[in-house]
């Protein structure tokens, strides 16, 4: 599904990635570790298209295409999904009418008609109890006042509005309590489908525990380091680091 | 001059003095900072002094973009309030709203408290020059105790074979207890260079309560210098909004005297320019009468290479101790080109109030519109839906529901589709 060769990027003159090299297959699961300021971010950011980070060097091919030539919401039409450490409040803009624009952005790109105000409303009410999203949440500006939980939350309630083909989940584990984050990882489970792919970047065991990573990848600075599976996850999160370095 | 009133022609000389004294407000003048006076007015435009009526029925000719909201709808062709040859809409009894002349021929000492009062000659070289030459206008009489539930809708058109010069004169009077809602809505039917002066006095009565919307659509040789007096009584309300959506050159002046105890305003503009469209809007707020409530909220979206301008003061005089107020003015500037001058101002003379103000001029949240993109949504779509956001925030604020409503898609519109069309008629389809 993802072919990353040789991936160098900096950001504002300053070189984060140096040599990422990383192959996804169909329904795999892989986790990112790594200490703060590895890389794993820009990672995730690089792929999705983030103006503010340049690559220098490297290819990435997503399901065959060059997935660098093409702007942010190809690549999102192309099915990659990215849920944000720290989503954006939109003030003014309504979860319906931004959900309509994206739902509608993405048929249109696979040549289908706009999505009936019927179905739409349908289609939000189903995705909203896989993820137990409040009504009213959807019903306010975008992301605006709500709390941290609730903004993970409408992330992985995005995603399955969007049903991408490789979910990248930035530290969505990261300020959620026990039950948000079980409710959280349930959704993804009962989202993704046998051939969807996900990159975890998260610090915690329980994450792990939950989502049963294929691989595991130990980034430090702005390159993979060590590769292997669950087990290596769980070493670090009894030893750190230091064993790597 | 014959084709006036009396009422109208007792204040010629007045106006024609202090304009000849003061002459074109030229840059150097605080409340002409922004403006380009000289330049708007240098074409040579006709003036209809013999009152030749032009030959058009405006019910049949133009529909307005604001339908449906079971308004009472009344038409003014340049300064010359349409007599529609149908029945005209019932009002309440002793409820007038209609050439300011015709009336005036009538009951001129019902309108002489009122008439060029508010509007001081000798302050304003545009108030003088309109005082000097206005022959007509609209006038809305509301007398005490009576609650006019319609919304009155004028639609003011301006239009000419030639390059026409108009001075147009509105006078509200809403009497103690009552209500009004009127909604100017400002239109060029011809393409011709037009300059329309219009200065408006409103008298808003003990606890009475006006709701004042004007929206802006004309095009881009229009051009507008709208000097607005609103005087407001004991336990009155006000909500003004002034939405600009497509004009030339839009020049406004407006001042609200809170002058009862626990009066209060909300004051609202919305601005949506691109091209070379250029709206400057300059407010004074003076709070004279005890514990009064004053909030302004104005708010621009500027593309291409238009010009916005904002100056606000908020006066709290000695006797407006407990004054609250809020003043804000937030402003988008979408393209590299565009420009906005913000000055928010407050001159306070008592020592017992609260006021803020505050103004912001900013781009488009670049992280909002990559939030937007990886979502799919294209750069397009991502940029209407922001700076919808931003100005319907304003609108939002519009108590009257059908209007707010009707407002929100008419500006969704205005950016989905432009300066040149509305995407709903055949022609844009």
């Amino acid at each position: 599904m993802l072919e990353i060769h040789n991936l160098h990027a900096s950001v504002e003159g300053k070189e984060i990635l140096r040599g990422i090299d990383l192959t996804i297959g169909d329904g795999e699961v892989h986790a990112l570790m790594g200490p703060n300021g590895s890389g794993k971010s820009t990672l995730c950011n690089v792929l999705v298209g983030n103006p503010a980070y340049v690559v220098t060097e490297g290819s990435v091919s997503f399901n065959g295409k060059d997935l660098l030539a093409l702007p942010p919401e190809d690549r999102s039409h192309e099915g990659l999904f990215m849920s944000f450490q720290a989503p954006i409040e939109i003030p003014g803009v309504s979860m319906v009418n931004f959900m309509r624009a994206a739902i509608n952005a993405k048929r249109k790109y696979e040549g289908l008609e706009p999505i009936s105000g019927g179905d739409f409303l349908k289609l939000m009410k189903e995705k909203r109890e896989i993820v137990e999203l409040d009504a009213s949440l959807t019903r306010r500006s975008v992301n605006e006042g709500f709390s941290g939980g609730e903004k993970k939350r409408n992330e992985i309630f995005q995603m399955a509005m969007l049903e991408p083909k490789l979910a990248i989940l930035d530290e969505t584990d990261s300020g959620l309590d026990v039950d948000a984050l079980r409710i959280v990882v349930d959704g993804f489970n009962k989202i993704r489908k046998e051939d969807t792919s996900a990159i975890v970047i998260t610090h915690y065991q329980r994450m792990l525990d939950y989502l049963r990573p294929d691989t595991v990848h130990v980034l430090m600075d702005g390159q993979i380091v060590e590769t292997g599976d669950a087990e290596l996850g769980y070493r670090i999160e009894r030893e750190g680091f230091d064993f790597l370095r | 001059m014959d084709h006036s009133c009396g009422l109208l022609n007792g204040q010629r000389d007045r106006g024609m003095e202090d304009f000849a004294r003061q002459g074109l407000p030229s840059r150097k003048q605080e409340r002409y900072k922004y403006a380009h006076v000289a330049e708007d007015f240098a074409p040579d435009y006709g003036l209809n002094l013999r009152r030749l009526i032009f030959k058009v029925d405006p019910y049949r000719a133009y529909r307005c973009s604001v339908p449906n909201m079971g308004t009472n709808l009344y038409y003014m062709i340049n300064d010359i309030f349409y007599t529609s040859p149908f029945a005209t809409p019932e009002l309440p009894e002793g409820v007038f709203v209609g050439s300011l002349r015709t009336f005036a021929l009538q009951h001129e000492e019902l309108l002489a408290d009122y008439y060029a009062k508010l509007a001081r000659t000798e302050v304003d070289a545009i108030t003088a020059l309109n005082t000097a030459y206005a022959q007509d206008g609209l006038l809305v009489y509301v007398p005490a105790g009576v609650r006019v539930k319609p919304t009155l809708q004028v639609v003011n058109m301006v239009r000419g074979d030639v390059d026409i010069l108009t001075h147009r004169r509105t006078l509200v009077i809403v009497g103690d207890e009552a209500e009004a809602n009127l909604l100017f809505c400002d239109h060029t039917v011809d393409n011709g260079t037009f300059l329309t002066t219009n200065v408006s006095e409103v008298y808003v009565g003990k606890n009475s309560r006006v709701n004042w919307y004007a929206l802006e659509e004309t095009s881009a040789s229009n051009r507008l210098y709208d000097n607005l007096y609103v005087s407001q009584e004991e336990g009155s309300h006000v909500e003004f909004a002034t939405i600009t959506l497509r004009n030339g050159t839009s020049r406004h002046r407006s001042d609200f005297i809170l002058k009862g105890k626990g009066s209060d305003a909300r004051i609202m503009g919305a601005v949506v320019a691109a091209d070379e469209e250029c709206v400057d809007h300059n407010l004074l707020v003076v709070h004279e009468g005890e514990a009064c409530k004053s909030n302004v909220l104005y708010k621009y979206v500027l593309d291409g290479r238009s010009v916005g301008a904002f100056a606000g003061k908020v006066m709290v005089k000695p006797s407006g101790q407990h004054a609250d107020s809020q003043e804000t003015n937030a402003n988008l500037c979408v393209s590299p080109t565009a420009h906005m001058y913000t000055q928010p101002m407050l001159e306070i003379y008592a020592d017992d109030v609260k006021c803020n103000h505050g103004s912001t001029v900013g781009q488009l949240d670049q992280t909002a519109l990559f939030y937007m993109a990886q979502r799919g949504i294209s750069p397009e779509e991502s940029r209407l839906l922001l700076q919808h956001a931003f100005v319907n925030e304003v609108i939002q604020q519009i108590q009257l529901v059908p209007l707010r409503e009707r407002l929100s898609q008419m500006i969704e519109q205005r950016f989905r589709y432009g300066n040149n069309g509305c995407g709903n008629c055949s022609l844009c389809k």
